[in-house]
């Protein structure tokens, strides 16, 4: 009971909180601003060359308005945008019209998520078993090495980063190809040329944000393991003679894993961004992609769509991995 | 001079400032520059690289070896728009939430949690979409300085929360020291060399994020900066065509900066944090 009062509810609120308050700020920045998206959009579409008579663009304006739900007052609106959202309803994308924007993202999304969560496992848990025992043997010239080599990648930002490895291994060095998620013209089927096709395409991408993830997990693991070293409870160990392999795995990393989790909650939200611009890079069909034609085309329902989702689905994910946390962690109990 | 003299003995610190010095001549040269920036087809188009074009010329007509001086010399304002805005907005987060503490501190810091763990990155691409029409160096930094704060003003929070504890507080307090003099005069000393520290990483992160968005189109494109150098590359197929000294060039510029703040920003955080200066500078 108190594990619902203490923590548990208030960390609900939190999270209903985050959401509202991104979902709110989503909606009124643009109504805020002093662009109005119809009046851009008829805009673009006349830049563009085409031109129509004074009538069809007083009915495209009305339209438009419909479209973006900017009838009425605000107040009006906020509630119909609200309504529309519980319903998973983003209206309809303007460059693939008439497709509604649910379907274009749920078209994406696989591709995401699959990308997303095979790259983020393996970066951090890869990161954290060598930054671990790089940090237990830091003397050794091996750990050095790592360590020298992580201080250029990290700083690297997403885009340069996946697009110095697009340029070295997909044009210089043609191994790989250089964009999109599967050959063209292959069919979606549960085959092994289709996987294994798949798994060529992503494998750019998915090496990009495991190298660039791993090394920042590395890092501050490695920085963790080295303030734990420090402890008594370790030096104990060793002058009672516990074996080395045991102390690194049940008494070190172990320790320093726990930070590690809450630090993963932490950054999903850039890491998510960051796989986004990676997708960007190599035309990859995910939500990257998606977003990349929603800027280029001007889709404004298409990137409020984006972006929602992703806000639920990332507050989401935090708050799954801080329940889970007591898993882990058996001193914490929440009582 | 004792504390450059300390720091120098990092090698990092050594590579990182004489890197950054000659990136920051090679802007500088742009005051010099022959050509003007925002004129096309003032050189002969897609040279390579020659004597009297230094980086060869662009499908722009323009000479890559002054553009990229403009180019970083922007790129390098921008960040320092977005990194002092954003500074000044993290301390006053962080010293407000963390000197007045109770429901203030609350609300504050859900507000930066919040910008924490969401995707910042599409908050940012729909905003710079809808100002597009109106985007210049100093509005593209101050719509970074917006979303850069929040970290800091959390790091900055717990300095706080630790200096309210010192004795020091409680005898400028019974001294009769008015709250904005006291944060200023009493806690500013120490927030100081973590601000410093903070504005280099987030000068990175704003580059970063400039490169971005303008590979995007999101930003003015007409202005020569880091982003829009590689922008033009990518638009006029230069990989494709086999002009690596145009996509090169601002590939190459952007992660000498990357590294060298990053270095000099991880050399200076070290020498900050008491354990690990003594590690490398001994104990004095």
């Amino acid at each position: 009971m108190t594990f619902l009062k203490r923590y548990l509810i208030p960390r609900l609120i939190q999270y209903f909180l985050v959401i509202f308050l991104g979902i709110t700020a989503v909606f009124f920045i643009p109504r805020f601003l002093p662009n109005d998206p119809v009046v851009q959009t008829v805009a673009a579409l006349q830049a563009r060359g085409s031109s129509v008579d004074p009538a069809t663009i007083d009915q495209m304006v009305a339209d438009l308005t419909e479209l973006y739900g900017l009838e009425g007052s605000l107040l009006q609106q906020y509630g119909a945008f609200w309504r529309r959202l519980l319903h998973a309803d983003f209206g309809v994308s303007f460059f693939q019209f008439p497709a509604p924007v649910s379907e274009l993202i749920a078209a994406a999304l696989p591709w995401t998520l699959g990308l997303l969560f095979v790259t983020t496992v393996i970066s951090w848990t890869g990161g954290n078993l060598i930054g671990g025992l790089a940090g237990y043997y830091n003397r050794k010239r091996w750990s050095r090495a790592l360590d020298g080599v992580s201080m250029v990648i990290r700083p690297l930002p997403y885009y340069i980063f996946a697009f110095a490895l697009l340029l070295m291994f997909a044009w210089a060095i043609k191994w790989f190809p250089t964009s999109g998620g599967i050959g063209i013209g292959r069919k979606v089927a549960l085959n092994w040329p289709f996987i294994k096709d798949v798994l060529w395409h992503s494998f750019l991408p998915a090496l990009s944000l495991t190298i660039l993830g791993g090394a920042i997990w590395f890092q501050t693991m490695k920085l963790i393991v080295q303030n734990v070293n420090a402890e008594d409870f370790v030096q104990y160990a060793q002058l009672g003679g516990v074996k080395e392999d045991r102390i690194v795995s049940r008494y070190v990393i172990r320790n320093a894993m726990l930070p590690q989790i809450t630090a993963l909650a932490l950054a999903l939200g850039q890491i998510f961004s960051g796989a986004l611009i990676t997708e960007i890079v190599f035309s990859y069909p995910g939500l990257g992609g998606l977003l990349y034609n929603a800027i280029v085309n001007g889709d404004y329902n298409l990137i409020l769509g984006i972006t929602a989702l992703s806000i639920i689905a990332i507050t989401t994910a935090i708050l799954v991995l801080d329940l889970l946390y007591p898993l882990f962690d058996p001193r914490v109990r929440y009582m | 001079m004792k504390v450059f003299r300390d720091l120098f003995r990092d090698y990092r610190f050594a590579v990182s400032f004489c890197v950054l010095c000659a990136l920051l001549i090679f802007a500088c040269l742009s005051f010099f520059a022959p050509y003007d920036p925002t004129l096309w087809h003032v050189v002969p188009r897609d040279l390579r690289p020659s004597r009297a074009h230094l980086l060869g010329t662009d499908s722009n007509g323009q000479d890559i070896f002054w553009t990229a001086s403009f180019a970083v010399r922007n790129s390098v304002i921008v960040a320092l728009i977005a990194g002092v805005v954003s500074r000044i907005i993290a301390v006053l987060f962080g010293m407000i939430a963390g000197y007045k503490g109770g429901n203030t501190d609350r609300v504050l810091m859900f507000i930066s949690d919040s910008l924490l763990v969401i995707p910042l990155f599409l908050i940012i691409v729909l905003m710079a979409m809808l100002v597009r029409a109106s985007m210049n160096l100093v509005t593209l930094g101050l719509l970074l300085a917006l979303f850069g704060w929040a970290w800091d003003a959390r790091v900055i929070r717990s300095l706080i929360l630790s200096l309210r504890t010192r004795e020091f507080t409680e005898t400028a307090i019974l001294s009769g020291a008015r709250t904005l003099p006291l944060v200023l005069n009493e806690y500013m000393p120490y927030a100081m060399p973590l601000v410093f520290s903070t504005l280099i990483n987030n000068m990175a992160w704003a580059i970063g994020l400039e490169m971005t968005l303008a590979i995007l189109g999101l930003t003015n494109v007409l202005i020569p900066t880091l982003g829009t150098m590689l922008y033009w590359a990518i638009n006029y197929h230069a990989i494709l065509l086999g002009r690596w000294w145009w996509v090169l060039t601002p590939v190459v510029l952007s992660v000498l900066l990357f590294v060298a703040l990053y270095w000099m920003s991880v050399s200076v955080s070290e020498y900050l944090d008491p354990r690990t200066r003594v590690q490398r500078v001994g104990a004095e």
